[in-house]
């Protein structure tokens, strides 16, 4: 039973008063609350257990390393992949984008290859290729986007070439709430050869994912926007390629055997670990995991669904004239991101005056600056809900929008 | 729904007035100087054309904007406190108004020399508003500094 009055409970956070007002946070795509037994997970690691990893003989680095070896496996599991040792820590989803930039791209693109995105990416599964393409002098690509933004399937075929080595695409947009079909993606991109990479900061978190029913050939994720802390994040690469693929950053952890002229690289997945790893974020975003899997990511899918339904049920219904919602219509292909436009009121005001209520909403281009314009306007702002989320907490933003609505056009009481 | 204290950024109409009614947005008929500034991150732009009386003194301003409020109602009561003053006034104006924007809220504020523009002071409850208020202000640097 997914009880979400008891699941706000196990989140600190969410009692803090803003201007007097309960917090309505609202600004779960930039990154989510943690509950207790994450914050607990951290300080239970520096109390108890806090030791280097994978060197030491003493019994503390053993435990360290076991709990942080015991991580990896739970957030392998998590995302069904094949192995533990297929999935690499890094700082957060970018990195793991820029990892596959570098470690595969430079030895995988070459001049005249095109890589295939869509128009909805975050600038972090953007930018990492517009560099490696001026590096290779290869070439980039966007599958077109529907009104409803959508991307418009029936192109891909034959954007998809001989020459494309690389589709990468969201799998749930930050700015739109759309859902991708990336497996049909995937097989487009393998029929002609090419790989496919999922940005999963957005779904990991929300819904449930298995790389293997995704046939997808990397999958970069974020921890803190899953209830995990901040500076840890994931990268699971098909053990093929990331067998053939060169080290992203060298140094210790990541070596077999260094002479003073050359070093040759550990396994898999140590080898694209270089340093000192986050041990304690790594640990506690399996803790983490633990919460999601307790409350089974199928009833976390279920009850955003239902929350999205509900929202833009609201957002159809209420007093809101002019205002523009982006993004489908079907809760089925969407989470619970809700990005709009209020013509007569910039998204600044709009935010400044939602914080004064509790409201926290995020408002601007959301990282997706081409894709913002590309819609229109300037800025938008942005409610995205998770897990703790409730429909009386839709109906104080859509009221509180409603009356800031008011405010700007008829001016204080 | 309590507002007052939406009521401290937006308080006595002003800043709303402004924003809806922006002074000196009329094209003018000629000008010296023309100075812009463009917030990327939230795509707010502000746009002056001044036109002088003699070498230094300030006569027409044409202010062009797009953006929040508080953006919006800054470049329009710029535009209304610069008109008359000298090249050397408004840049001087525009340097304590800047210093004020960044002091303390504690900070006791000399009405004498806000005039008009107190209604501005009150965005410093809101520090992360504080560059809306300042843009307008670039721009006009970036306007007299064309004045060789």
């Amino acid at each position: 039973m997914f009880d979400v009055e008891k699941i706000r409970l196990d989140f600190p956070i969410l009692t803090k008063e803003i201007f007097g007002k309960p917090l309505v946070y609202l600004d779960n795509a930039a990154t989510s609350q943690k509950p207790r037994q994450v914050i607990d997970a951290l300080v239970e690691y520096y109390e108890n257990f806090n030791a280097n990893v994978h060197r030491g003989v003493h019994t503390l680095s053993m435990e360290a390393t076991d709990r942080y070896e015991e991580a990896r496996e739970k957030v392998s599991s998590f995302i069904n992949s094949e192995s533990s040792d297929l999935v690499i820590w890094t700082r957060n989803a970018s990195e793991s984008l820029n990892l596959v930039a570098y470690s595969w791209g430079e030895k995988n693109v070459h001049e005249g290859d095109e890589i295939l995105l869509t128009p909805m990416e975050h600038h972090s599964n953007l930018v990492p290729w517009q560099e490696l393409a001026r590096r290779k002098n290869a070439v980039i690509k966007f599958i077109p986007m529907l009104e409803n933004g959508t991307l418009d399937m029936d192109r891909v075929k034959e954007l998809i070439t001989e020459r494309t080595v690389l589709v990468s695409a969201v799998h749930m947009s930050n700015a739109l709430g759309t859902i991708n079909p990336i497996k049909e993606l995937a097989e487009e991109a393998h029929k002609l050869g090419a790989k496919i990479l999922v940005d999963g900061a957005q779904s990991v978190p929300h819904m449930p994912t298995d790389v293997q029913e995704l046939n997808c050939d990397f999958l970069a994720f974020s921890g803190h926007k899953m209830l995990g802390p901040t500076g840890i994040g994931a990268l699971y690469v098909k053990e093929e390629i990331l067998e053939s693929m060169e080290p992203f950053l060298t140094g210790g952890e990541m070596v077999l055997e260094v002479s003073y002229e050359k070093a040759s690289w550990a396994d898999l997945p140590m080898k694209f670990e270089a340093g000192t790893p986050n041990i304690a974020d790594s640990i506690a975003l399996g803790s983490a995991v633990d919460y999601l899997n307790a409350l089974g990511m199928g009833n976390v899918r279920e009850h955003e669904k239902d929350m999205t339904a509900y929202a833009l049920d609201r957002f159809r219904k209420a007093d809101l004239e002019g205002l523009d919602l982006f993004g489908p219509d079907d809760p089925n292909i969407r989470g619970g991101v809700f990005s709009f436009n209020t013509p007569d009121v910039h998204p600044h005001d709009l935010g400044t005056f939602l914080d004064r209520i509790g409201i926290a909403v995020r408002t601007g281009h959301h990282c997706a600056m081409p894709l913002v314009r590309s819609l229109g306007v300037a800025a938008t702002s942005r409610a995205s809900f998770y897990l703790y989320n409730t429909k009386k907490e839709v109906d104080i933003l859509v009221d509180g929008v409603t009356e800031a609505l008011r405010y700007f056009r008829d001016g204080p009481k | 729904m309590d507002l007052s204290s939406i009521d401290d950024i937006y308080r006595d109409r002003v800043i709303l007035d402004h924003c809806r009614n922006p002074r000196n947005v009329s094209p003018i008929e000629s000008y010296d100087l023309s100075g812009d500034a463009v917030n990327p991150f939230c795509g707010d732009e502000v746009h002056f054309q001044i036109g002088l009386s003699g070498e230094h003194q300030i006569e027409r301003v044409q202010f062009a904007g797009d953006g929040c409020a508080i953006n919006m109602a800054s470049g329009s009561l710029l535009s209304e406190s610069v008109k008359g003053l000298t090249i050397d006034e408004a840049s001087a104006l525009s340097i304590r108004f800047v210093e004020t924007m960044r002091q303390s809220i504690d900070q006791d504020v000399d009405q004498e020399f806000i005039g008009e523009l107190s209604a501005l002071i009150s965005v410093r409850h809101f520090p992360v508003r504080i560059k809306c208020a300042l843009l307008a202000w670039s721009a006009l640097e970036d306007a007299l500094s064309t004045k060789d």
